[in-house]
């Protein structure tokens, strides 16, 4: 039993800076048992397995090799064509990813939050974690490539930069659980958000240097680069590719300025959460 | 505030109807608009009552308002009241689920809140991951599952299905194993809704056992939302009543059910009519119907020592029809526990002249088991094929046990649902 003095008040209005973070803090445990039920069950259900994680990044660097590599002849500063692609599919789509699945956490567990409560801030970050951990397993055939090409011929040499990828990985989580917040607190009321998303993500797929680098957008477009420029993501890919790859437009400025943008877009998405999170029931 | 578990002070919740989706991003800003101002929110008006039947100006209604009470450590509290009371939205604000519109609750220790059983349960899940899952997401720490988790299996009794997906499981099993984790949390507050209702009797009875045990055994608090009387009956000492989101009475729980079922608008203890519209035929017409305990006082709620005579009234329009009067008495599920005529009576198969008559049939005490019983009436001679009248489920009654102790009844000290379409005291010897 617990024997010390655990008292808890429920008021109407609660303060906007009080990010609960104690309470997940209390609630770790849960975390990891919800990566785990979403690592498992996902597993389950399939035939292909975890295999599944290695196919769509695989395909998706086939075809943009094919398409924008050869049959659009976009520039890969000189890197293996395939190696380019997918150090930007591999690391843009961690991002997506924490960026969809969060901005649907409210409506995918309404029926679990319509019932017990326990921190909600836990749901976004597990599926932070849960992608982190198939970012891993892509990364694994990431490597694969990486070392294949290396060995095959070695136009490209890796940077020192390559220590930054972590903080790179984190910032990309940051950033995707960041605006999916946003975007899930506001889901719940207007819905058409939702369908915006989808498209979105997409659309700012081409407006990261995913397919293209950037060193080339400013040459080709001068005028409109800079779109490209403070979309945060673009640092974060550069850095990731510059990192392996030794080849992309790194600079600490602008590293520092994707840093920036992450966490205002995190605190705010926090807030904002946490504000919504306390009567979404009664509009979902 | 020693020995309170939860105090609640004015405690209101608006729920807005209609359509949320559409239109309200310009009604939001108007809101928000109107805040900053420090003005009164526009959309919400004070002093409406959450009336579901009648439609209101406005299109926000008042789920709960300005509740008040305080529930003492060791408690345990039932909450009643017809659908839409807000007994659940009282235990969702409880709970955290949902933030109350205005108001506080402040309260000691942990709260445990048991809305659905096996909130967040995975198909492809064993039992074992989901006892770990569900354990987690309803509070527990690892540790503290896996000290438990022989216990748990225990209770469900699922030992032999530990690792099998929990989809494989039939509907008991799930309903049982769900159950189990939430009875082991260790919280010093625990809120059921009812989640009881699913589940045989005998788990349902293990169930309010060991809720039981948690309220009185631990000294824990807990609060708990039924239809089923009985079991708010058995389970809590105090009671609160809600009607349309406001308190109607709290205390002792006996009164508070007893004024509940009295209240209740499906029962209707007794029907009257004049002459000229009542039913029958044109020989003979039934002007009303009546139940009473045996010291002739009309209630909705007879106790299961109560005697219960019900009271025909009919009147005779045409002279020298010999008339049986019986009554078919059938219990909530429509079984058909007993039927009776009135052949102890002198009337019976007499050649009734005009006039009015009346007659009483007595249920004897101790014979009736828990419920509500309806019942339905007919004149008629079988004999001669003529059936006169014979209008069914004219009115009903509540059966209830209050356990009084000092009077002898069939259930002795058996505890719950006392099982039985009826309830008889048989002698042995």
């Amino acid at each position: 039993m617990h024997n010390e003095e655990h008292t808890w008040t429920i008021e109407a209005k609660a303060s906007l800076f009080d990010l609960k973070l104690n309470e997940v803090w209390a609630y770790r445990d849960l975390l990891w048992l919800l990566v785990r039920r979403d690592f498992v069950s996902f597993y389950k259900q399939t035939i292909l397995g975890p295999l599944w994680f290695f196919i769509q990044p695989l395909f998706t660097t086939i075809i943009f090799t094919f398409i924008f590599g050869n049959l659009a002849g976009i520039s890969t500063d000189g890197l293996p064509k395939p190696l380019f692609y997918m150090a930007g599919i591999t690391a843009w789509n961690y991002f997506a990813d924490c960026l969809t699945k969060t901005s649907t956490v409210f409506r995918d567990n309404a029926a679990i939050f319509g019932k017990v409560y326990f921190p909600r801030l836990i749901m976004p970050l597990s599926i932070v974690v849960s992608n982190l951990v198939r970012f891993g397993v892509q990364m694994i055939l990431f490597l694969i490539m990486f070392i294949y090409y290396y060995l095959a011929d070695a136009s490209f040499q890796p940077s020192w930069a390559i220590t930054l990828v972590p903080i790179v990985v984190i910032l990309m989580a940051l950033l995707g659980l960041g605006t999916g917040m946003i975007i899930s607190a506001m889901t719940t009321k207007y819905r058409d958000l939702a369908f915006l998303v989808g498209f979105g993500v997409q659309l700012l797929m081409y407006a990261t240097t995913v397919i293209y680098p950037l060193s080339t957008a400013i040459e080709k477009y001068p005028k409109y680069a800079w779109i490209i420029k403070y979309n945060p993501m673009t640092p974060i890919i550069e850095t990731f590719r510059y990192g392996f790859l030794g080849e992309g437009s790194f600079t600490w400025g602008s590293l520092c300025y994707a840093t920036g943008v992450t966490l205002a877009l995190l605190v705010f998405g926090i807030v904002i959460f946490n504000k919504v999170e306390r009567n979404f029931v009664d509009t979902v | 505030m020693s020995n309170i578990a939860i105090k609640v002070e004015n405690l209101s919740k608006a729920y807005q109807l209609g359509q949320i989706g559409t239109g309200t991003i310009s009604r939001d800003l108007e809101r928000w608009y109107a805040r900053t101002r420090g003005k009164e929110d526009p959309f919400l008006r004070i002093g409406e009552s959450n009336n579901q039947n009648t439609k209101s100006e406005s299109n926000i209604v008042w789920s709960l308002k300005d509740i008040n009470f305080e529930i003492e450590q060791g408690d345990a509290v039932g909450i009643i009241g017809r659908n839409g009371a807000g007994k659940s939205t009282l235990l969702k604000i409880l709970s955290k689920v949902t933030a109350p519109t205005t108001g506080k609750i402040s309260g000691k220790g942990r709260i445990a809140s048991l809305l659905e059983v096996g909130t967040g349960f995975h198909p492809e899940l064993s039992g074992r991951e989901n006892i770990f899952l569900n354990g987690a997401i309803l509070g527990m720490r690892k540790k503290e599952i896996q000290r438990k988790l022989e216990e748990i299996v225990d209770f469900a009794g699922i030992e032999r299905y530990l690792d099998t997906p929990v989809k494989r499981y039939s509907s008991g099993m799930y309903v049982r194993l769900a159950f189990a984790v939430a009875a082991h949390l260790e919280s010093e507050i625990l809120i059921v809704d009812e989640v009881l209702a699913v589940g045989d009797a005998e788990f349902q009875k293990k169930c309010l056992g060991k809720m039981g045990e948690v309220s009185k055994g631990e000294g824990r608090t807990v609060l708990f939302v039924s239809h089923n009387m009985q079991s708010i009956i058995n389970l809590c000492n105090n009671s609160i009543l809600l009607q349309n989101g406001s308190i109607k009475a709290l205390g002792n729980t006996h009164e508070i059910v007893l004024q509940y079922q009295t209240n209740s608008q499906s029962i209707e203890s007794e029907k009257t009519w004049p002459d000229t519209a009542a039913p029958g035929n044109d020989i003979v017409k039934l002007t009303a119907i009546k139940t009473f305990d045996k010291n002739y006082i009309s209630k909705k709620s007879y106790d299961v020592i109560d005697e219960i005579g019900i009271m025909l009234e009919y009147v005779v329009l045409k002279p020298n029809f010999q008339l049986w009067t019986g009554l078919n008495i059938h219990d909530d599920m429509g079984n058909n526990l007993f039927d009776t005529h009135n052949i102890t009576s002198k009337l019976y198969n007499s050649i009734h002249s005009t006039g009015r008559y009346q007659t009483i049939a007595w249920i004897p005490k101790n014979f009736l088991n828990e419920g509500s019983i309806s019942i339905s009436v007919a004149i008629f001679n079988h004999q001669l094929h003529e059936i006169h009248l014979h209008i069914k489920d004219i009115i009903k009654i509540n059966i209830v046990d209050h356990l009084t102790t000092n009077t002898l009844t069939a259930r002795g000290l058996s505890q719950g649902k006392f099982p039985g379409l009826i309830r008889p005291l048989i002698q042995w010897e």
